[in-house]
């Protein structure tokens, strides 16, 4: 009897989605190969470039990741975009089953004019920026400004604002890249305004990180205490919900709110029930303040509670905008793709035809491409767990359609006849050592490479010609 | 989270039925769809209630006569739509609180989904392992570092 050939499963992305796929799946089978695809030189997705550089333990879950990758039946291809360097069919020519876990990284729009003034950026590019993103390094960002406003009230904006006001010291304890830390350090930013639509009992952002916020060494938080204060509908909003975490938050909101704010060189503001209504450019034509309107909270017919403009207006003075309101998948060429939502089709992870509602055989979607741009590290893996099980139902019922070209040494076949220069599990190894290493000199916990061009001189490899 | 997020892994599409049709149509539709409940649509497209299994059991318990019925004669009219960005807690309680199962969900005035208290109960329970698996990271980390077990 000759041993069955091994489930070949292609995964687009290398981010929490993707590796708890290949987490499951290398749980649930042993006879397969997994072949995971990264557009960058580095794994890990927004754990490294998302993830703020002062949370350097929430970086470290990446270490429950690494083994994965050392696994023998798992092989990575970074510096590989599927879309660019390879097609979806080049992956389903080779594999039973392809799994997108490409997550989002376009940003929404608020949809007020003034959006696309100089120094009105979205969040994403700025903390790509400050975490090394390869794409981001060049960042037009003027921190000669002395006040930005972050519009959105989720944990990024929270990020968002905690980094504009970190101290040197702070900032040289981090993996930010040096020429973040030295726009930082020579940053003129003094009030950081936080603006929320709705109350403090709709703020996505945790209490943890609000908490942060009371203890930086650079910054004073302030909360206007009619503000704190949630209206009838909020409160029995909270009262019912079972989530306590959902009280203690506003308890929290409403401490800050009541204690006296410590003297301290920088603010951060953080707003309720306000919403942007128009950026106005100053003589320069960049942006310099923000037109804003207070609101009011109205019950929502299904249970919800919905943030409606009072015409009270007022404007803040602000050199920088950051919108933090949301994040969009962006499509993968040769998957359907779900505009109103930023996210692929799907049912529980299986790809459907958007207009059939029919599983497409054999692909797959988790993480933030599939359910859209919400959740912490480990909502991915219940997340994948699911989609894992219906690829695996669907292998053991025969419902995989196979693959042309099963052989793995027809991936790097193709790689090589195309040029494509990309780096397997022991490069990133390698890239990983050099990094730790230039930040222990600096006593930083790494120092990052910025460039796929710097990264392969350091592994002592030619540059892919352009 | 948002009913945007309960939505995206539900597939497209809503079963829909013309509040005209007659009932006998719309039982043929619940039993080939193996669902629960479809949304009545008016003329011009818009929401005009939902017929849910339990109005045809009602209307089979009091001996009405399905077959000269329309969709539109046991239809809960007037019904609740959710929007995109309503929030899940929220919306299951007034689900709850209100008795009913099954909240058609529309953007601006597009109907776009379908959810039911099943939807939001499991979404809400996978936000929760979520939040408990990215404590038990937290924890393994600090662990790790404070050199616990070593
Ligand atoms: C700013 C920010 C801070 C956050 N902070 C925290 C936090 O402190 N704690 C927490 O628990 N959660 C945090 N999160 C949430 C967490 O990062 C996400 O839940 C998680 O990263 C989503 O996982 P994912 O795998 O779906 O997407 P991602 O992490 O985005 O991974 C997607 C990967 O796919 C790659 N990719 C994209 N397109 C292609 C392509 N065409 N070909 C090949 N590869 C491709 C990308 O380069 C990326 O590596 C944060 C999120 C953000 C945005």
């Amino acid at each position: 009897m000759t041993a069955a050939a091994p489930l070949r499963v292609a995964v687009i992305g290398s981010g929490p989605a993707a590796m708890y796929t290949v987490e499951h799946l290398l749980a649930a089978s042993a006879n397969l190969s997994i072949d995971v695809f990264e557009r960058l030189f580095a794994p890990y997705g927004l754990v490294r470039y998302g993830v703020a550089p002062d949370h350097q333990k929430i970086k470290g879950v990446t270490r429950a990741f690494e083994p994965l990758l050392h696994d023998p039946r798992v092989r990575l291809f970074a510096a590989v975009d599927v879309g660019r360097d390879l097609a979806l069919d080049d992956l389903a020519r080779r594999c039973h089953a392809v799994v997108a876990a490409a997550g989002a990284r376009a940003d929404r729009r608020m949809g007020v004019p003034g959006e696309d003034l100089p120094g009105s950026l979205p969040a994403t590019a700025f903390v790509a920026w400050y975490n090394g993103h390869p794409d981001f390094t060049g960042l037009a960002i003027d921190l000669q400004r002395e006040s930005a406003v972050v519009v959105g009230v989720g944990n990024v904006a929270i990020d968002v604002a905690r980094i504009l006001v970190l101290t040197p010291d702070e900032l040289r304890r981090t993996d930010m890249p040096a020429y973040a830390i030295e726009a930082l350090e020579a940053s003129r930013i003094r009030e950081v305004h936080i603006l929320g639509r709705r109350g403090p009992a709709q703020a996505a952002f945790t209490a943890p990180e609000l908490k942060e916020l009371t203890t930086l060494a650079g910054a004073a938080l302030r909360i206007d205490p009619a503000e704190a204060a949630l209206d009838p509908a909020s409160a029995a909003e909270v009262e019912r919900s079972p989530d306590r975490t959902l009280a203690r938050k506003v308890q929290l909101i409403q401490e800050i709110a009541a204690a006296p704010v410590p003297c301290r060189p920088r603010t951060i503001h953080l707003r309720f029930c306000v919403s942007p209504l128009e950026l106005l450019p100053g003589p320069d034509g960049a942006v310099a303040a923000v037109r804003a309107v207070r609101n009011r909270l109205v019950a929502s017919p299904a249970g919800g509670i919905a943030a409606e403009p009072t015409g009270e207006e007022e404007t803040i003075l602000a050199g920088l905008v950051f919108r933090s309101v949301g994040y969009r998948g962006l499509p993968i060429p040769g998957l359907p793709f779900d505009e109103r939502l930023g996210v692929i089709p799907n049912r529980a992870g299986r790809v459907i035809d958007p207009a059939s509602g029919a599983p497409l055989p054999g692909r797959y979607v988790a993480g933030w491409l599939k359910r859209g741009p919400t959740g912490v590290i480990g909502t991915n893996k219940p997340d994948a767990a699911e989609t894992v099980r219906c690829l695996l139902e669907d292998a053991d019922a025969g419902c995989l359609p196979a693959p042309a070209d099963p052989d793995p040494a027809s991936v790097e076949a193709l790689l090589r006849a195309r040029g494509v220069q990309w780096l397997d599990c022991s490069d990133w190894q390698r890239i990983d050592e050099l990094e730790r290493a230039a930040g222990a000199r600096e006593g930083r916990p790494r120092v990052k490479f910025t460039s796929l061009a710097a990264v392969l001189e350091a592994l002592g490899r030619a540059a892919p010609a352009p | 989270m948002k009913l945007a997020e309960v939505l995206a892994t539900k597939g497209t599409g809503v079963a829909c039925i013309a509040a005209d049709a007659p009932v006998s149509a719309a039982i043929a539709e619940l039993a080939a769809r193996n669902i629960g409940a479809l949304v009545a649509l008016d003329a011009a497209g818009a929401v005009a209630g939902i017929l849910s299994e339990r109005d045809i059991v009602r209307a089979l318990a009091a001996g009405r006569p399905l077959d000269r019925l329309a969709v539109a004669d046991l239809m809960t009219p007037g019904v609740i739509c959710g929007r995109l960005d309503d929030d899940l807690e929220a919306v299951l309680a007034a689900m709850t609180d209100g008795h009913f199962r099954h909240l058609p969900v529309v953007d601006g005035s597009t109907l776009v989904g379908l959810v039911t208290t099943a939807d939001l109960a499991q979404a809400l329970l996978r936000s929760l392992a979520g939040r408990l698996v990215t404590l038990e990271l937290r924890l393994e980390a600090e662990i790790d570092e404070s050199g616990v077990g070593r």
